[in-house]
């Protein structure tokens, strides 16, 4: 089953559409409105839930941001008195093909959280997750408020000292910890890369930008030299047009396919390296009460009491410190997989991308300056 | 007479190859049965100035030696060379060699002489005789501490018969260029002519070479210079009447110049210059000018709209230079991190596409930086230089306006003395009258005078202006196809770097 979503005004409400062939859903075909929040929801259920705790989590979409269109417009509005005709649908157009891009994004990240959800095995069967792409009505997901948020933040720091404690505990199994130096490692690199990437893409949408300016300035250089007989103008006229607006339109569309191929790609697997560390950890906090219990049962034993009680603990802790390796293992490994093959596919298409960019930037500047030296 | 100008330009179409100088003279004089043949100078000049002024030599052609202050024709500057103080050295013998047509400047007869044959060839050859490269290079560092200066290598390579050889080269600094400048402006901006401005003095810039930072920016620097230098000389020789100019041809020729004391930044000399400046701007306020003629205005008009156009685009331009130098250095980042990725990834083809992504866009940084200087050095400069090039032309339309300004107070005082003389009519004093009304008769040829000026005036600076558009149309559509051109050729080195990535990419498995 694969959610399609489309994507409406300003509060963002994705419809999420599901075409299935599981006996679990009542029908075969259907489509729930939902907002980001109810993601947000879903995804929080799902790491809560005990007997995931030794799956990876595919990591939550991030809030959409559309902060820097709605500055845009913003800025739009206050100089339209001050603008030109020109300039403004000009800056219009371009605002519209921001927005494209910003909700382009945010429809797919929030897309690929579906889709892995329901192409694993034991999540695709969670009640949530089927709640979530089935029930008609609205959620009404209860936005977490203070109490709840500053809980969760408390959450987040007794995780991170508690993690410190794990790093001593002695790992037994050398696969896991392979993989945790590992991990630590490529996901300090991966942020560092993700961080560079975005600065190169920004500087490249700067450059967009001034083209756009630049073609302004060049149309307004065109309209005054339009007085001198000796074909200036249309000199002028070419190298806008040709230059200017076709070139900072591929300029710009080389922007964003970098972007979404390259950065996107290197900040989707941050998150989700560090939904794999998450798995990690739970390991690891398995492990380190499994031997706690060990050490209880062991107390208990010495004293005499307990014994059964603790040994049941014991059993539990060990237990789950087995389920929790074996599924960890897979889903590792897994996971290894999968980065490499979504490495794989966005690389060559960036790279196909970047070569039909520049091949059609070429066509264009040859055939302006044909143009112009013809002339 | 206008006609029998045109025809001996005519006939001898084959002044390319001129050989001796004096056949030259002889055939010109045999031509010219209208003028007295013992003015050879005299029919020279007025066959110089050919189809381009008519009109002013039914007047001129009389008054050119015989008014030691006419500055009307064109031949005036080379008179004014020897009549002025300091700016051209003392006359430097000239000894015609056999393949070059012209004697140097040395006489006022030669002066003459050169630009007549020079202006025939130019407008029957068109281009290629007025062929003339010159380049700036070798910046080297001479001297040390404060009294260090950067000497440039002025290389000429030319066919152009005006010169000894054809090909040569001397040393200057800056300051040099900067006096020429000086001295050109002197003789040349008060009739009319468009003189190309020098580059700018940067005394951040120059302490910097002095104290001697290896660094990137004063490398940067030294460069941005060396290219102004170069553009300027270019300018300079591109106008035809500067190019005659004994002191343009001095400072390309000889080995040594003597040393422009005036262009320092801190001299008296150029505190004065500055002092000027703002006078001038204070009575270009005051002086109402009543233009009678559309064109002048129109074109007014045009250039302070053309001013304010290109000033915003080099703004923009600059902007884009920057925002490309910052991809630049953004991509190299970008690229090291992801070769540590690459390195610490473990899948082992992954991990090599990954250094080779690394390798690419580093390749690719690089060839943003050499795109960021093409940005710079073909359009920014470009622009840069034009937007200097017309405050020269608003210079020049200025001179227009105070020439009139002078013309008319003349005029002004003419009339008062008139006044004065009729008062005096009726009183009984014969001497003052006397002296009144030769004072009105100096004035009144002084008016006369002014309103030639001003029409000479008016009639270069249409000439100059038509030119300089003209140039600046080849100029702007000569650097713009350049400019696509590198463009093209980064956009060629793309799709071959990211050509080779792909297989790579593909690879992964």
């Amino acid at each position: 089953d694969i959610p399609d979503a489309l994507c409406e005004r300003d509060k963002v409400k994705f419809t999420v559409h599901t075409k299935t062939t599981l006996s679990s859903f009542q029908k075969p075909d259907f489509s729930v409105p939902r907002q980001h929040e109810d993601f947000i929801w879903l995804h929080d259920t799902l790491v809560e839930t005990e007997d995931y705790a030794g799956l990876i989590i595919p990591p939550a979409p991030p809030k959409p941001d559309f902060e820097s269109p709605r500055e845009k417009m913003h800025k739009l509005g206050e100089g339209e008195a001050t603008m030109t005709k020109e300039e403004y649908t000009k800056m219009k157009q371009e605002l519209e093909a921001e927005y494209l891009a910003v909700f382009k994004k945010t429809v797919q990240v929030h897309e690929v959280f579906l889709q892995r959800l329901s192409s694993h095995p034991v999540l695709s069967k969670d009640r949530n997750f089927q709640i979530f792409l089935e029930y008609d009505q609205d959620l009404s997901v209860r936005r977490k408020n203070a109490k709840e948020m500053f809980g969760g933040f408390f959450k987040n720091m007794v995780k991170s000292a508690d993690e410190v404690l794990i790093a001593g505990v002695k790992e037994v199994d050398d696969f896991f910890e392979q993989e945790k130096t590992f991990l630590l490692d490529y996901f300090s690199k991966i942020k560092e890369a993700t961080a560079k990437a975005e600065k190169m893409t920004r500087s490249h949408k700067n450059i967009a930008d001034d083209y756009i300016r630049l073609s302004a300035t060049l149309n307004s250089l065109s309209a005054e030299e339009s007085t001198n007989y000796y074909f200036i103008k249309f000199c002028l006229k070419l190298f806008q047009n040709f230059l200017c607006v076709c070139l900072k339109k591929v300029e710009g569309r080389v922007a964003s396919d970098e972007e979404l191929k390259l950065t996107e790609l290197l900040r989707y697997y941050m998150r989700d390296i560090q939904a794999a560390k998450d798995l990690l950890y739970r390991r690891a906090r398995a492990l380190a009460d499994y031997e706690n219990s060990n050490k209880a049962l062991d107390k208990a034993r010495l004293k005499g009491k307990d014994v059964s009680q603790a040994e049941e603990h014991q059993k539990r802790c060990l237990q789950k410190f087995d389920t929790l390796s074996e599924s960890g293992k897979k889903e590792l490994t897994n996971f290894k997989a999968r980065r490499v093959v979504a490495f794989r596919k966005n690389l060559v298409e960036m790279a196909e991308l970047e070569v039909k960019h520049a091949k059609n930037n070429m066509t264009l500047l040859q055939g302006c300056i044909e143009l112009l030296s013809g002339n | 007479m206008a006609d029998s100008i045109r025809d001996p330009p005519a006939e001898n179409t084959d002044f390319q190859e001129l050989e001796d100088g004096e056949d030259l003279l002889s055939e010109s004089a045999a031509a010219r049965e209208s003028q007295p043949a013992s003015l050879p100078a005299v029919d020279i000049s007025t066959k110089s100035n050919g189809p381009k002024q008519e009109s002013l030599f039914d007047e001129d052609t009389e008054d050119l030696f015989a008014e030691a202050t006419e500055e009307v024709s064109l031949d005036s500057p080379e008179r004014d060379v020897l009549l002025s103080e300091g700016p051209s050295p003392a006359i430097t013998p000239i000894t015609p060699p056999i393949s070059v047509i012209s004697p140097r400047i040395g006489h006022a007869h030669d002066d003459m002489f050169t630009h007549s044959s020079f202006d025939e060839i130019e407008e029957e050859e068109g281009g290629d005789s007025f062929d003339i490269h010159i380049s700036v290079s070798d910046p080297e560092k001479v001297g040390d501490g404060m009294n260090a200066y950067m000497a440039y290598k002025v290389t000429t390579k030319t066919s152009v018969a005006l010169f000894k050889q054809r090909d040569f080269s001397v040393k200057r600094r800056f300051s040099d260029f900067l006096g020429l400048h000086s001295k050109l402006a002197s003789k040349y901006l008060h009739i009319g002519y468009i003189v190309p401005p020098a580059p700018e003095k940067s005394i951040v810039g120059m302490t910097k070479v002095k104290v001697g930072k290896e660094d990137q920016s004063s490398n940067e620097f030294v460069e941005k210079r060396r290219s102004a230098l170069e553009r300027y000389l270019m300018r300079t020789v591109k106008h035809p009447i500067l190019l005659k100019d004994p002191d343009v041809l001095q400072f390309l020729e000889s080995s040594e110049l003597p040393r422009a004391v005036n262009t320092q930044a801190l001299s008296s000399a150029g505190i004065l210059r500055m002092v000027n400046k703002a006078a001038e701007a204070v009575n270009k306020m005051t002086i109402k000018m009543n233009e009678s003629d559309a064109w002048f205005e129109e074109k007014q008009q045009h250039f302070e709209n053309l001013d304010a156009q290109l000033r915003k685009l080099h703004a923009s331009v600059e902007c884009l230079v920057c925002h490309r130098k910052e991809l630049s250095v953004n991509t190299a980042q970008f690229a090291k991190s992801a070769a540590m990725l690459g390195n610490s990834e473990d899948h082992t083809a992954l991990s090599r596409a990954l250094s080779q992504l690394a390798e690419v866009e580093e390749k690719i940084d690089q060839l943003h930086q050499d795109q960021a200087n093409a940005d710079f050095y073909l359009f920014s400069e470009l622009l840069g230089d034009y937007v200097r090039l017309i405050t020269a032309v608003k210079g020049v339309f200025d001179q227009r306006m105070k020439t009139w300004q002078k013309w008319q107070d003349s005029q002004m005082l003419l009339q008062k003395k008139r006044e004065a003389e009729a008062k005096l009519q009726f009183t009984n004093k014969p001497d003052k009258l006397q002296q009144t009304k030769d004072e009105i008769k100096e004035l009144e040829g002084k008016v006369q005078q002014g309103e030639r000026d001003f029409e000479q005036i008016s009639k270069t600076i249409r000439k100059e202006v038509s030119r300089f558009e003209k140039d600046r149309v080849k100029d702007f559509k000569m650097s713009i196809v350049k400019y696509l051109e590198s463009l093209v050729q980064t956009q060629q080195q793309l799709i071959k770097y990211w050509e080779a990535f792909l297989p790579e990419a593909k690879a992964i498995s």
